[in-house]
C-alpha cells in the first residue's frame, strides 16, 4: 500500500471517487430540476460540520445527518405546495449562515473553515478515501438497483403509480443518496461546489447522449476527466483543487455546447 | 370480478373540493367514458383510481395485481432527459424488440423506435403512450383526454383503435374526454361528471338526461351521427360494435 502513502495518489483517487458518486446521480438532479435542492442540501453540510465538531462525532456522520434532514425538510415543504423557490432560498442560506456562525462559536477548536467550503483534497487520508469509495459504491449500487423505477418516476409520477410503483419512495431514495454524496464530497470539492460536480458533467453529457444510460456513463467519464484535469491544474498552477476541478468541468461544458450547437440542439 | 371499485370518493386540492360522493365500478371488458366540463374533476378521478392522489374520504379498491395501462393527458419530458421511443417502451419493465415492434405497429407508429420522445408530434406521442400501455398486458386501459390536439377524423380513428384493442385483448377501457359526441358512441357506459356524478348509463340514456343537457346544452345529435357515418365507412372489417348493440 505504499502507493497510497503518496498524498497525490490519494487526492487523485478521492477526486475520481467523487466523480463516480456524482455521475449518474447528477443526471437525476438535472432531469428532475433539483439543482437548487442540491445546493440547499450542500449548504446544510456546513451546519453538519458544526454539529460534528460540537458533539465530537465523525464529520461525515454530522454532515450526512444535517444534509439528510435538510433534504427531507425541503421534500416535505414542496409536497405541501409551499412556494419552493423562496423556501429553498431561506433554508439554504439559513443553514449556511447558521453553520458558519456555529462553527466559530465552538470553544477550543480552531477550524479551517475554508477546507469545508472549498474542500481540501490534498489532505485526504486513507480513512477519507475509504469513506469516499464506500459512498460511491453505495450510490452506484442503489441507483442500479432502482434504475428502472427511478427513471419511470422521473418521467412521470403518474405513469409510475399506474404501474404499481411508488414515486414518493423513489424520490426519497434520491434524496438520501444526495445527502450521501454531499457527505462524501465535502472534503474534496467543499460544500459550495458539490452541486457543480453533480450538474456540470451531466449537462456536458446531455449534448451527446441519446439515452439515459449513455448520459449517466458519459457524465461519469466527464467527471473523472475533470477530476484528473483539475488536480493537474491545481499542481501546475498552485490553485485550489476543488475549484480547479469545477473549472475544468466548465471548460468541457463550453466545448461541448459549442460543438453540440454546431451539430444539433437538445432533444433532436 | 370487478376490476376497480370506488366508493364515496372525496378528493380535495388544498381547500377546494375537487370531487365528492363518487362511486363507480369498472367491470372487465367494458368501455366507460367519463365526460364533463373543464374543472369537473375528470383527471382527478382517474388519478385517484390509479392511486396518484389520496382521497380525503371514501376508498378505491383495485383487484389484486390489477394491471393498468395508463395513457396520461400529456407527457412532459424534461429536455435534459434523452429518451428514445424504444427505451421508453422498456419502462418500467423491459420488453423484447419483437414485442415493441408489434405494439408500435398496432398503434400505427411502426418504425419510430429510434426517434427521441421529445421530437414526436402530439399524435405520434399519444400512439407511443398507448403502445407502452399495451405492453404491460393491461386489464384496464385508462386514457386521459387521449385525443387532445387531434382533429376529428384522427380522434375518431384513435377511438376505433381503442375499441379494436378492447375486442382483441378483452381489456376494460376507462377514458376521460371533453369531446362528448365522438367519444360517446364508442362507449358502453357514460358517466357525466361535474364534481360528482350527475348521471350515468348508456350513451343514449345520458344524452337524454336533463342533467347532461344542462351541462352541455343540446343540438349535439349531428356530430354524433357524423362520427357513426365515418366509422362505418372507414373500416370495412367487421366488429361487434358495442354501441350498435345498444341501439
Amino acid at each position: 500500500m505504499t502507493l497510497l502513502d503518496d498524498f497525490l495518489v490519494r487526492a487523485l483517487l478521492a477526486a475520481i471517487g467523487v466523480a463516480v458518486a456524482c455521475g449518474a446521480l447528477g443526471c437525476f438532479v438535472v432531469w428532475r430540476r433539483m439543482a437548487y435542492f442540491g445546493d440547499a442540501t450542500a449548504h446544510a453540510a456546513v451546519l453538519g460540520v458544526a454539529l460534528a465538531l460540537g458533539f465530537q462525532i465523525h464529520i461525515v456522520a454530522g454532515v450526512l445527518l444535517m444534509a439528510a434532514l435538510m433534504a427531507l425538510l425541503i421534500t416535505e415543504l414542496s409536497e405541501r405546495g409551499i412556494t419552493v423557490d423562496t423556501a429553498l432560498g431561506v433554508l439554504s442560506h439559513g443553514a449556511l449562515a447558521l453553520g458558519l456562525v456555529a462553527v466559530s462559536l465552538i470553544p477550543g477548536v480552531r477550524v479551517d473553515l475554508e477546507s469545508y467550503l472549498f474542500g481540501d483534497i490534498l489532505l485526504v487520508s486513507r480513512g477519507d478515501l475509504a469513506v469516499i469509495w464506500a459512498g460511491a459504491a453505495l450510490v452506484t449500487a442503489a441507483l442500479a438497483w432502482r434504475w428502472q423505477a427511478l427513471l419511470t418516476a422521473t418521467l412521470s409520477p403518474d405513469l409510475a403509480r399506474a404501474a404499481g410503483l411508488r414515486p414518493r419512495r423513489e424520490r426519497l431514495i434520491l434524496t438520501v443518496l444526495l445527502a450521501a454524496v454531499v457527505a462524501v464530497s465535502i472534503k474534496v470539492v467543499g460544500a459550495l461546489l458539490i452541486t457543480a460536480m453533480l450538474i456540470i458533467p451531466a449537462a456536458v453529457a446531455r449534448w451527446w447522449a441519446r439515452g439515459p444510460e449513455a448520459m449517466a456513463a458519459l457524465a461519469t467519464l466527464v467527471g473523472i476527466a475533470s477530476a484528473i484535469g483539475g488536480l493537474w491544474m491545481a499542481l501546475r498552477f498552485d490553485t485550489p483543487a476543488g475549484p480547479s476541478i469545477v473549472c475544468v468541468a466548465i471548460g468541457f461544458f463550453a466545448l461541448a455546447s459549442l460543438g453540440g450547437r454546431l451539430q444539433r440542439g437538445w432533444g433532436q | 370480478m370487478t376490476l376497480i371499485h370506488a366508493e364515496n370518493l372525496e378528493v380535495r386540492h388544498g381547500g377546494t373540493l375537487a370531487l365528492h360522493d363518487v362511486s363507480l365500478d369498472l367491470e372487465p371488458g367494458e368501455i366507460v367514458t367519463i365526460v364533463g366540463p373543464n374543472g369537473s374533476g375528470k383527471s382527478t378521478l382517474l388519478r385517484a383510481l390509479i392511486g396518484a392522489v389520496a382521497p380525503s374520504r371514501g376508498f378505491v379498491k383495485r383487484a389484486p395485481g390489477l394491471k393498468i395501462g395508463y395513457v396520461p393527458q400529456k407527457l412532459h419530458i424534461d429536455p435534459t432527459l434523452p429518451m428514445s421511443v424504444r427505451r421508453f417502451l422498456d419502462l418500467p419493465n423491459r420488453v423484447s424488440d419483437a414485442e415493441a415492434e408489434q405494439a408500435l405497429a398496432w398503434t400505427g407508429v411502426q418504425g419510430l423506435e429510434k426517434r427521441q420522445i421529445a421530437a414526436l408530434s402530439g399524435g405520434q406521442l399519444q400512439r407511443v403512450l398507448l403502445a407502452r400501455a399495451l405492453l404491460s398486458g393491461p386489464q384496464v386501459l385508462m386514457l386521459d383526454e387521449a385525443t387532445q390536439g387531434l382533429d376529428q377524423p384522427a380522434s375518431a380513428a384513435f377511438y376505433q383503435l381503442i375499441e379494436d384493442m378492447r375486442n382483441t385483448i378483452g381489456c376494460a377501457v376507462l377514458m376521460v374526454s371533453h369531446e362528448l359526441h365522438v367519444v360517446m358512441s364508442a362507449s358502453d357506459r357514460v358517466i357525466c361528471l361535474n364534481g360528482h356524478i350527475c348521471c350515468e348509463g348508456t350513451p343514449e340514456v345520458v344524452e337524454a338526461a336533463p342533467a347532461y343537457r344542462e351541462l352541455f346544452g343540446t343540438g349535439t345529435g349531428g356530430a354524433l351521427a357524423l362520427y357513426r357515418h365515418e366509422h362505418n365507412h372507414d373500416h370495412d372489417h367487421a366488429h361487434d360494435h358495442a354501441h350498435e348493440a345498444a341501439e
